[in-house]
């Protein structure tokens, strides 16, 4: 507690930020008690677009429920379907073949690479800086491109089924995606040059919104947050999962955590991601993308599995109960945005207003993914 | 001395001037929206006109057949005094400013500091627009409004008073008439005092500061407060700010050229004229769209911190500088 608020001579207002709010991004709305321009408390409200996939879960078959996982974080979609077809196979026991599996990576890491674009461009908009937004739309529109070849649609995927993939990709898709990597590698000096560089962006990040690594771990964020605050946990290194184990990346960590040092990881794993890409293409080997004798109607025995992946935004986990039954039992999705947003209120304490701005742009959220 | 009575030829200057201010604020939006699309790899602009050119008076149109809403708390007289505040003194400060050695509505000996004067009445327009609005967003704009234009107008009097001292007169067209040539422009070294580019420096970062313009546009910061002071309003009286704003960009370019690009002056001194003033304010125009289209907005410290601890020891050192030089040689 502020100890000034014992005064009586201290004032404060209550300004609400959102539900429609630019900076918001979506539906969330952050009361905000402000002392000038000082924040004294932050508190998000959630739920205003509460759509209980959980619930949703409960009550269709397995199949049926592939669709919900991409409207939950829709902008990195294939990560929640890697999620969720990788519980429901642990949980019946389907084997993937080998090309499913590379081509689930190839795809997921070409998602997070249009996920961290995105981000980008809507984090240095809160700045107020307008242009990135349109330069990164140009290159991800080349990965939404080459994702709607294989998958049919643009945004909220549905690409994994159950034992593979829902169809195998066709022949423009390797020199397409190798064409890619190219050309965002020649890319990112650019935006090192207009963005990272720029001395406003620098003096408003550099040493502003400080979460510390205690902070991370008592809220439980993780992803680019926890990395950015000197956490160097990565699922996709400490509990490889899919072909992982395979491809030779790092993890980017900056020790700082301010809003610089989760930027700056952003920006590297765009890098490792197209490492990983490239790995990728040279290795994905022939043959099946759907593994023989999946049963129509899945029916997981009886138990309570747990898969988890690293999405864009950070852990993405799927508990998965059965009774034996064409329906889960229940079905838990922790997300990475709900951790990574309950922190908001604490990290927010005492910045000013524009900082907190550039704070929560720094938590990469995606809306519909705190309220699923 | 003019045929036409005094009274005629300034009521002509000043419909001349109101014509012109809308003309120059349907032209700056075009040209805004085309510079922000080019620089965006968009086109901007295309479908009205040829090369969208009538895209502003489409614009315009919509926004004047659009009822005026007064939100219901609001404080009705400051809300619309404050459009129409900020559209005045746009239109005033044209009254002193030479577009040519004889077109010039008023030849006032102290232009300079009519133009401040009058200037300065914008940021309390910002204000009651801010505080008549009755919302939170604009009450905070309106405060950072007032802090940035009172921090900004300290560094760029003193610019002003070291130009002065340069030109020995407060009448613009005096100061243009001083500067002939290219070589004798007040934005090199050799007329008068060696720290006259940092000068134009700190002038011209302090007009973009002054008018709310990014990167400093912290009034109407949008990620941040919504729209700032004109969160509120709606059709022409958002329109008035609008109008008013590329008013004022217009003005503090033309200031800057004056001061010290040599104004309506030719830079080989061939025919002198109108087009010069228009050319060199137009280029420092584009120049200003082209920051805004490229760096993020400061944040308020920032900005004030940039103008007390960097902006004013800098004009300090200039003017003293300046007036020493001017009293050795």
């Amino acid at each position: 507690m502020n100890p000034l608020a014992a005064d009586p001579a201290y004032e404060t207002f209550v300004l609400n930020m959102g539900p429609q709010h630019p900076a918001t991004h979506g539906a969330l709305r952050i009361k905000l008690l402000l002392d000038g321009e000082y924040i004294v408390e932050a508190e998000p409200v959630l739920g205003y677009i509460h759509r209980m996939h959980e619930k949703m879960g409960e009550n269709r078959t397995y199949l049926q429920f592939m669709p919900n996982t991409g409207r939950l974080d829709y902008l990195a979609a294939l990560s929640y379907n890697h999620g969720y077809v990788g519980a429901v196979e642990r949980a019946a026991g389907i084997a993937v073949p080998e090309r499913a599996e590379y081509l689930r990576v190839i795809t997921v890491e070409l998602n997070r690479v249009s996920s961290h674009l995105l981000w980008l461009g809507a984090f240095v908009l809160d700045l107020g800086g307008f242009t990135p937004l349109l330069y990164v739309m140009d290159d991800r529109e080349q990965i939404l491109d080459l994702l709607e070849r294989v998958t049919g649609s643009r945004l909220t995927y549905c690409y994994f089924r159950f034992g593979g993939l829902y169809n195998d990709v066709d022949e423009q898709f390797v020199p397409g995606a190798r064409a890619f990597v190219k050309r965002m590698r020649d890319k990112l000096p650019m935006y090192h040059n207009l963005i990272t560089k720029n001395v406003i962006l620098r003096q408003r990040l550099e040493g502003v919104g400080y979460i510390t690594a205690e902070m991370c771990r008592k809220y439980g964020a993780n992803g680019p947050v926890a990395r950015g605050s000197g956490i160097a946990y990565d699922i996709r290194k400490h509990e490889p999962y899919s072909v992982y184990p395979e491809f030779n990346f790092d993890i980017p960590v900056y020790d700082q955590g301010d809003s610089m040092a989760r930027y700056m990881v952003r920006m590297d794993e765009i890098e490792q991601s197209l490492r990983i890409i490239e790995q990728g293409l040279d290795k994905l080997p022939d043959g099946p993308v759907m593994a023989e004798k999946v049963p129509k109607i899945i029916k997981p025995p009886k138990g309570d599995y747990f898969y988890a992946v690293e999405a864009a935004r950070g852990f993405f986990g799927v508990r998965l109960v059965s009774d034996g039954t064409n329906t889960p039992y229940r079905l838990k999705l922790r997300s990475p945005c709900f951790s990574n947003v309950s922190l908001f209120g604490e990290a927010a304490r005492g910045l000013l207003l524009a900082d907190a701005v550039a704070l929560f742009g720094s938590l990469d959220l995606v809306i519909p993914d705190i309220d699923r | 001395m003019s045929p036409l009575p005094e009274i005629v030829r300034v009521l002509a200057f000043v419909l001349g001037a109101m014509a012109f201010v809308g003309l120059n604020a349907a032209f700056l939006v075009w040209l805004e929206r085309k510079v922000a699309g080019h620089i965006q790899r968009r086109i901007g602009p295309k479908e009205a006109g040829p090369f969208g050119v009538l895209q502003s008076f489409a614009d315009g149109i919509k926004l004047m057949v659009k009822q005026l809403v007064v939100p219901a708390k609001a404080d009705p007289l400051l809300y619309r005094l404050a459009p129409a505040l900020t559209m005045i003194t746009a239109i005033m400060v044209f009254v002193v400013i030479p577009f040519g050695p004889s077109i010039v509505a008023v030849d006032l000996n102290i232009g300079l500091l009519l133009i401040f004067a009058i200037a300065s009445i914008n940021v309390l327009a910002l204000l009651i627009g801010g505080w008549g609005s009755n919302n939170k967003y604009s009450v905070i704009s309106a405060t950072r409004a007032v802090s940035q234009n009172v921090a900004y107008e300290v560094p760029m009097l003193i610019t002003v008073v070291t130009m002065v001292m340069i030109a020995g007169s407060m009448n613009l067209n005096t100061i243009v008439g001083n500067q002939g040539t290219i070589l004798q422009w007040y934005i090199f070294p050799w007329n008068g005092s060696i720290l006259l580019p940092v000068a134009f420096l700190i002038f011209f970062i302090c007009a973009m500061a002054e008018t709310n313009r990014a990167p400093f546009d912290l009034g109407e910061a949008e990620s941040e407060l919504v729209a700032g002071f004109h969160t509120e309003y709606g059709g022409m009286g958002f329109g008035l700010f609008f109008l008013g704003e590329y008013g004022h960009v217009f003005v503090g370019c033309a200031l800057a050229s004056i001061l010290f690009l040599g104004g309506w002056q030719c830079p080989l001194g061939w025919l002198p004229g109108p087009h010069w003033l228009l050319l060199k304010t137009y280029l420092l125009v584009f120049v200003v769209m082209w920051i805004r289209w490229t760096y993020p907005r400061t944040t308020i410290y920032g900005l004030l911190n940039l103008s007390w601890k960097v902006l004013v020891p800098f004009s300090l050192a200039v003017l003293l500088v300046t007036a020493a030089m001017l009293k050795v040689f």
